[in-house]
């Protein structure tokens, strides 16, 4: 119970720290420009890790079929800029691919 | 009484983002969300927490990552203190969504802007700031139907996995396992069409999976993602000022 308490309390406070306190501040124009690239920059790193790591290593064989399913999803994503659509592709083309090998 | 009639003007010329309108926008992410808070569902029992423990955990901690690794801890044996250490390093990188989605509510009180940084995460973030691309403010109560859509998905899904867990057969047949990268894959490419900053953003989204692949040899992945995130930001500011 204190585990779950302790972890609660130690991942509000990034949460809602900046938006509290940068949200009643003037931010230079150079942090702004800063922060208006942390949305590509963090969602490519998050998308790197789950397309190209294990348990933290550098593991392209046991993400082969991933990768071969992130092509089609790319594609989708590009030409519909649908996000519903490219996640139902995504699994799709994934569970056809373990399907046919 | 007049900061309710403001409220109710500002609800009648904003419809398009009203409450529904966030539950609705959040629809894409549910099936990532409902796979993966399925399987840490799974992880938890199997780590020996009650049912109202996994419950608690969804609806105060309400991380994958962190609730992932705290089941795995618990299962370990580790102390209290270094769980607790280590989830905070893991969700520290909400500094940077917190701050990265700032300038968006700057017209909301603060007591508005807690319940917004409360239930922020990686995928309700994801679908805000492309949101946010067309305006200058994001609308609170939109935020607000976005956020719980999110969280109670979560919370479900997590009890689910709990209660269900042992009875299903390898939910990976189904591809579900591919609804995150996937739905990742979404958000940045919208992100990217939606800035049409081709040039830099490219450069950004490619340093930042070279970094945290590097960094994978050195550090944590939670670690890497942050190292990742703050020099990729950099690198695009050196050259928007260059250009």
């Amino acid at each position: 119970m204190s585990v779950i308490i302790g972890s609660a309390i130690v991942t509000f406070i990034p949460r809602i720290l900046p938006l509290v306190v940068l949200s009643k501040l003037e931010i230079p124009e150079w942090g702004i420009n800063w922060l208006k690239h942390v949305p590509v920059a963090v969602m490519s790193a998050l998308l790197a890790s789950e397309l190209l790591l294990l348990d933290n290593k550098v593991s392209i064989q046991e993400n082969t079929l991933n990768l071969m399913s992130a092509i089609p999803t790319l594609l989708v994503a590009i030409y519909t800029r649908s996000l519903l659509g490219t996640v139902l592709v995504g699994i799709a083309t994934l569970m056809t691919i373990r399907f046919l090998l | 009484m007049s900061e309710l009639s403001t409220d109710l003007n500002k609800n009648v010329m904003e419809e398009g983002d009203s409450f529904w309108q966030g539950v609705k926008d959040c629809i894409p992410t549910l099936l990532g969300y409902l796979s993966i808070g399925f399987a840490a569902g799974v992880v938890e029992k199997t780590a020996g927490l009650s049912m109202i423990e996994i419950a608690l955990m969804s609806l105060l901690l309400y991380a994958g990552s962190g609730q992932f690794i705290a089941a795995g801890m618990i299962a370990a044996s580790h102390p209290v203190s270094a769980i607790i250490v280590t989830i905070f390093f893991i969700n520290s990188r909400h500094l940077l969504l917190s701050a990265a989605i700032a300038p968006y509510f700057k017209k909301n009180t603060t007591s508005k802007n807690l319940i917004t940084g409360a239930l922020l995460t990686d995928e309700t973030f994801g679908v805000a700031i492309t949101h946010a691309q067309s305006k200058k403010q994001l609308d609170y109560k939109w935020m607000l139907g976005l956020n719980i859509a999110a969280y109670l998905n979560w919370a479900l899904a997590t009890i689910a996995g709990g209660i269900f867990g042992q009875w299903i057969p390898d939910p990976e047949r189904f591809g579900l396992d591919f609804a995150l990268p996937a739905m990742f894959i979404g958000l940045l490419v919208l992100q990217i069409l939606s800035q049409k900053k081709y040039f830099i953003d490219i450069i950004v989204a490619v340093s930042s999976g070279v970094i945290v692949i590097a960094a994978s040899f050195f550090v944590s992945g939670s670690a890497g993602v942050i190292l990742a995130t703050i020099l990729s930001a950099t690198i695009g500011l050196v050259i928007s000022k260059w250009r």
